[in-house]
Formats: C-alpha cells, structure tokens, sequence
C-alpha cells in the first residue's frame, strides 16, 4: 500500500527529521517527530511550530463570483482585496460537504484552500457549477505549510516582515527567501500563525529555513488534531460531515449574515427551518476526568438513556486533560450540564463546555 | 526471579507465584506520551489473551493483554496521578499489576531478554 500513497514536496524532509510517517488522506504524512505528541503541541502553545499542510488541496478560481458563492456561505462581494473566510461547502440538505478558506490574496480572482480528503470532489463540484462562467485551476505544484504559535510573528519579523503588517484573517502575495508566497495570517491551532504556499521546488528549502530558527519545531498530526481539537475546531469527516448541517455543527458564524438573510445557499430551507426550530442537535464541548472519550463513544444522561455521541476526542496537553466534542440532544446543550460519557462500557462524567477550551490567541491588531 | 517477555510487549517479572506484569520500553516508546491507564479490579481473573489493561496515549487507545492465566492481586494505583511512569521508568514504577499465577508451565512459552531483543530488532 505505501508505494501507492502520495507525497508532499517536503516527504523527504520529514524522512529526515524522523519523522513517524502514517498514511492520511491519501498522504505519506508524519503523526509526530522525535519530540513526540505533548511536545511538539506544548512546543506549538509555548513558541512556534511547523506544519506541513500541503496535502490540502489549493486552487485560483477566476471569473464570476456569484457562481461560486451560490456553493458556498460566504459573501464574496464582501471579501476584499487581502481578506480571507473560513466558509462552508453545501449539499442539497444543507449537510457539509467540506469547510474551506476562500481568500482575495492578489492577482485575479480568488484562492481556496480544501481538505485533503474531499478536495477532488470539491474541485469537481466547483468545476461542474461554474463552467462556462469561472474557471478553477487546481494548483498541484505548490507546498503550503503553516507556521502557528505566540512566536511565529518573531520568524516572520525576521523573515517576512511586511506579513507582519495583517492582521487575523488577511492575506497577500509577499517575498520570503527570494521566494514569490501567498502568506494569509490564519491557522487551525487556535492560534497567532501563518499559512504560506510556495512553489513545491522552494518548499523544503523554506521549511528548512523556518526550522532554522530558534523558536520552531516541526509539528507532525497528531499535535496538530490535539491543538485544533483545544481550539474547538472542526475535523471534517468527524466533527462535521454531508448529514450535518452548519445549525448542528454550531457553524452558524460561518455562514454570512447578508447570505443567512437571501437564504440563497444549497439547503437554505432546511437550515432556516433548524435555527427557528430549535430542535436539531449542536455540536458542543465536554470536559472529563480520567480516561479519554474518543470518536464514537455514546453520551448518556444521568439515567443512562442515549443522548448523543463523541465525534473527536483525547487528551488535551495544554488543558492536561481529556477533552471531546460530539453532537447532543438540545435539552443537554446548556454548558455546565452533567452528562456521562461511556467509555469501553464504562460511564465517565463529563460536563458541557463552552469550546474554546484553551482561549484563542489571534492576532487582531 | 527471572523476567520473560511476551510478542506483545509486555513484561513478566516472576516472584514466586506472583508476576507482575508491565509494558516494555520498546512498546512505551511506541505509544507516546502515556496519560492514562485503565486497570482492572484487584480479585479479578483472567484468562491468558484477555484484555485487561487499556493504555490511553495522547493520540489513541491501546489494550493489554493477559500474558497468562491468574488472579489479580494488585495494581499499581499510582498510574491512576502519574500516568507518565509508564514512559519514564517502564519496568521499574510503570508497573501495571501483580498476577496470581494460575498455571506456571505458562510460562516456559514467553521469550527471555536475548530473544525479546531479537523479536524487536
């Protein structure tokens, strides 16, 4: 099977620095380095760290933009020129078929960044809607690494000082090493960072470039899903999928307000039709002591009926504890609410948390 | 005393009738950092292959399993505050539970320390 795995522009690197490579999404990828999962994520919360994230799946699209935002949640005519959206990729249903970040970073049209595993058919969904009106060109030959951490900005200063200059959520074409980058000031750990594309032949030198410095550490994924899981983030295929909608997975800040207002999204009915209800499920956060909850253990009340079930979990190294997420019945929602969590038939109590469960640390000037 | 070593990774130290029973530095390594472990009610028997023991790493679940048949006499309760023993010190503190052995013969099949070594070179 491994020879049939795909490779970053940085697998060599990884190789290198012992990393321990597992297969992801396709992907030969490292799950950790030497410095292992609770040190390259307190490394991560303490300083800097890298990721490799070039097995997401980057494209331009160009042409006209209504096409686009008709698949999307985002408002498109609001995006301005060096600005970024984390949105929503809908089914018929309103079910999620990816979350994404669409950005205006320079040059024309627009850049988006998907997940790994569903990026063919969201590019084959976005080529279909728009044809013979936008064009999306899926980008194959550059790396994207995220550089996430109190510290970051300190490496960019260094490296890229103009980057310095956005703020959370802004984008734009710079200079690093000599090197031609899209840089926007965003990430998945819940904290200050940056995301840069490079050209794929530039990749590993940059990276290596970025470990150079004192305050960075390669971060492998498991770091990565326990720092995005404190942070109270979405994995998709797990936190969030085609069968929940935004109003479930407590995305409705995903969806722009102006779009919430047309009602002119895939499954627009059915999610209006949710947030008057109020009866849906929500995603939502749970603390426990001891063991861990993981992805499909069972929520129960206090007289043990089923409420709802985990869909991401484990240890959180900054929290130094377990922590999860999961989908509950509304009467549970309310944070502070006693549940158990059952685990290898075990219940455990948990308490409904509100998510962040480590405070976010972005830079908003 | 003697120590045997099961394909599995765990390790026996023989006392007696009484074995106690942890998981080797090879396998600690392999799990990462160790934040959790689930251990099972003193008084209970086990059979050999049975899961008795659950080790919770950051990134996921790991069973152990009963290296012979037995009764359970002890365990170290002091995992349950210091989970990261099993990493630091595997054969010393990172013990998991003492073993009445049921049937000694059992363990003439487990590997010594030569043969261990060579199961994971």
């Amino acid at each position: 099977m491994t020879d049939t795995l795909l490779k970053t522009p940085l697998h060599a690197l990884h190789v290198e620095l012992g990393g321990k490579m597992v297969p992801f999404a396709g992907y030969d990828m490292p799950v950790q380095y030497p410095l292992g999962i609770m040190g390259e994520h307190n490394h991560c919360r303490a300083k800097a760290g890298l990721f490799d994230v070039s097995h997401m799946g980057q494209a331009r699209y160009v042409g006209d933009e209504a096409a686009l935002e008709a698949l999307i949640t985002a408002d498109l005519s609001a995006l301005g020129a060096g600005e970024q959206k984390y949105t929503l990729l809908l089914n018929d249903k309103g079910g999620i078929r990816d979350d994404l970040m669409v950005s205006r970073p320079a040059g024309d049209g627009l850049f988006l960044v998907v997940n790994a595993a569903t990026k063919n058919e969201d590019f084959a969904l976005i080529e279909a809607a728009t044809a013979g009106k936008g064009t999306l060109t899926r980008i194959n030959d550059r790396a994207l690494l995220a550089l996430q951490g109190p510290e970051a900005k300190d490496v960019m200063a260094r490296l890229c000082p103009a980057a310095c200059e956005m703020v959370f959520m802004q984008c734009g074409a710079f200079e690093l090493d000599g090197v031609e980058v899209l840089i926007s000031r965003s990430g998945y750990t819940g904290e200050d960072g940056f995301e840069i594309s490079i050209p794929e032949a530039d990749g590993a030198r940059i990276a290596k470039l970025l470990l150079a410095q004192d305050e960075v550490e390669a971060i492998g994924l498991g770091a990565r899903d326990s720092l995005r899981l404190e942070a109270g983030l979405c994995l998709y295929g797990h936190d969030m999928d085609e069968n929940r909608t935004p109003v479930e997975a407590s995305l409705i800040w995903a969806m722009a307000k102006t779009r919430r207002e047309r009602g002119d999204f895939p499954g627009a009915a059915i999610i209006a039709q949710q947030i008057q209800d109020k009866t849906c499920q929500k995603r939502i956060g749970l603390r426990l002591e001891g063991a861990p909850a993981r992805e499909g253990a069972e929520i129960a009340d206090k007289d043990g009926n089923i409420i709802g079930i985990v869909t991401s979990g484990g240890f959180g190294p900054t929290i130094e504890g377990p922590v999860a997420m999961g989908y509950i019945d509304r009467a549970f929602m309310a944070e502070g609410t006693e549940v158990d969590l059952i685990v290898r038939g075990r219940a455990r109590a948990a308490t409904v948390t509100k998510m962040p469960f480590v405070p976010n640390n972005f830079y908003r000037g | 005393m003697s120590t045997k070593f099961t394909e599995d990774h765990e390790w026996i130290t023989i006392d007696g009738d009484v074995a106690t029973v942890g998981i080797t530095a090879y396998a600690a390594e392999q799990l990462g950092d160790v934040v959790f472990v689930e251990l099972p009610d003193v008084g209970k028997t086990v059979s050999k292959g049975d899961e008795f023991a659950v080790v919770e790493s950051v990134k996921a679940a790991s069973e152990v399993y009963a290296p012979v048949d037995g009764e359970i006499v002890e365990v170290n309760g002091e995992l349950e505050g210091e989970p990261a023993k099993v990493n630091e010190e595997p054969t010393a503190g990172g013990w998991f539970v003492k073993f009445k052995l049921s049937d000694a013969s059992q363990l003439e099949g487990l590997m010594d320390e030569a043969a261990y070594n060579e199961h994971i070179a």
